[in-house]
């Protein structure tokens, strides 16, 4: 009996539709959110990751209603972030059917947040997302916010470690470098962020080749996160799994249908 | 009608939605009468022991969960609704131990294991006799936890390792738990549902 690694499929949802791009920007239109989801879910996802790009009030309301439809007929853990700023924005996310929600610029600006919703709702539902860089920084590496667009003058080591004694379950670790460029996750800074925590860890940023996915598992992943490999259907994920497996990373199989 | 125990934790809609694949009426509610009329109960739980179980007196969850047993009804604890299913918790050493309902004598304690929660899919070494896991014995479940119970309480107890052995199912009677979430855990899960639902 071992622990399976979680391959999970990210959807990048505004107003009601997936997106994905390259670096954070030149966005293209990659499906209907709902479908996505309960294709990959069929397909073997462990998890499910919505992130909210939306910039309006209008289109946070359309994400609500895009994770309760999601929740009603997907089966599997459903983690939501993007714009959560309060207690309330985790209450509502939750109601309407996330089991997790990821919190990143508003901990930055405010960590005590980290402790409210932990104590509130245990620290089970609670991602940290950190969306890091290589930079000049104690580590080697610092905290971005706005996509990666701006530097949160933060280095990435010092934030995540801060970030779990105040009570976070779990640590998306987002390279800014790698993201969307499918030129393999930064190994360096998966194992510089295992070596600080014992908290479960998600890779998440750059995704390629099959083989990419066990060098991010090596370097002390625990879960991997994808979102274009999988929309533009580079890869399955029942691909991912079979490789994995074949290389002797404990995965979990679903049947076909 | 299966009753869903609302009592201020977690995610209640997919459970609701994962108990209607059953084929079964689900209300999701904290009335006493509806809790103990309903021909199962399902008392789920996610967070911490403590504030469980301050919910759970709050809707009087406890006389609730005893008073079913002691009709013979069925209940379903689920995640830290089957840890307060126990005598006792102990938590972060600043916040002691905490009583629970106290159904199976047993305290429920921190898992040792290198990284913490326990998160994810893992299986389980089901009791050869079991009902619940019929036809999913092989498959995996979705765990979120960091403390758990480490000795067989009841009649079946069904076990799996992380860092090392603990209850990852028990089937003692009226009285049904897991430790992982079936309404997390995909077609297996919901195999598993339809198992005790079928039972009622």
């Amino acid at each position: 009996m071992t622990l399976s690694v979680r391959i999970i499929p990210c959807l990048d949802v505004t107003d009601g539709r997936v997106v994905k791009g390259v670096n954070f920007t030149n966005l293209v239109d990659a499906g209907d959110p709902v479908e996505m989801a309960a294709l990959y879910g069929i397909e073997g996802a462990d998890e499910l990751t919505f992130l909210d790009i939306s910039a309006s009030v209008a289109g946070r309301e359309t994400t609500l209603d895009v994770v309760r439809r999601t929740a009603e007929q997907v089966f599997i853990p459903l983690t939501v972030g993007g714009g959560i700023r309060t207690v309330e924005d985790v209450d509502r996310l939750l109601r309407a059917g996330a089991d997790k929600v990821s919190v990143n610029t508003a901990a930055i600006a405010r960590p005590e947040l980290i402790a409210e919703i932990a104590d509130k709702f245990g620290s089970q539902v609670l991602v940290l997302s950190v969306d890091a860089r290589r930079a000049r920084t104690e580590s080697g590496f610092e905290v971005t916010t706005h996509g990666g667009r701006e530097s949160a003058n933060l280095d990435a080591l010092t934030w995540i470690d801060r970030a779990c004694a105040l009570g976070v379950g779990e640590i998306l670790l987002n390279s800014m470098d790698a993201d969307g460029t499918r030129a393999g996750y930064d190994l360096g800074m998966i194992s510089a962020v295992r070596a600080v925590t014992k908290t479960p860890l998600i890779a998440s940023g750059g995704a390629g080749t099959l083989a990419d996915f066990a060098a991010a598992l090596d370097a002390g992943a625990d879960a991997l996160l994808a979102a274009s490999v999988f929309h533009f259907g580079m890869h399955r994920i029942g691909d991912v799994k079979s490789y994995l497996d074949a290389n002797n990373y404990p995965v979990r199989t679903v049947a076909n249908k | 009608m299966i009753a869903i125990l609302d009592y201020g934790s977690g995610n209640l809609r997919s459970a609701e939605r994962a108990f209607a694949t059953a084929g079964q009426e689900v209300i999701v509610t904290s009335d006493r009468a509806l809790a103990l009329e309903a021909q199962g109960l399902v008392v789920p739980g996610v967070g911490a022991f403590a504030a469980c179980m301050a919910g759970l007196s709050k809707v009087n969850g406890s006389e609730i969960i005893r008073e079913r047993i002691a009709l013979e009804r069925p209940v379903l604890g689920i995640c830290i609704g089957m840890q307060i299913l126990f005598s006792q918790g102990s938590e972060q050493s600043e916040n002691g131990i905490h009583t629970g309902v106290g159904i199976w004598e047993g305290e429920v304690s921190k898992i040792t294991a290198p990284i913490l929660p326990h998160m994810g899919w893992n299986t389980v070494e089901t009791h050869a006799q079991s009902e619940l896991f019929k036809g999913v014995e092989e498959e995996s479940f979705y765990f979120v936890h960091s403390y758990a119970a480490k000795s067989a309480v009841g009649k079946l107890s069904s076990w799996t390792t992380y860092g090392e052995p603990f209850i990852s199912a028990v089937e003692d009677g009226y009285v049904t738990a897991t430790q992982f979430h079936p309404e997390k855990s995909g077609d297996a899960g919901l195999q598993l549902i339809k198992n005790w639902v079928g039972a009622l």
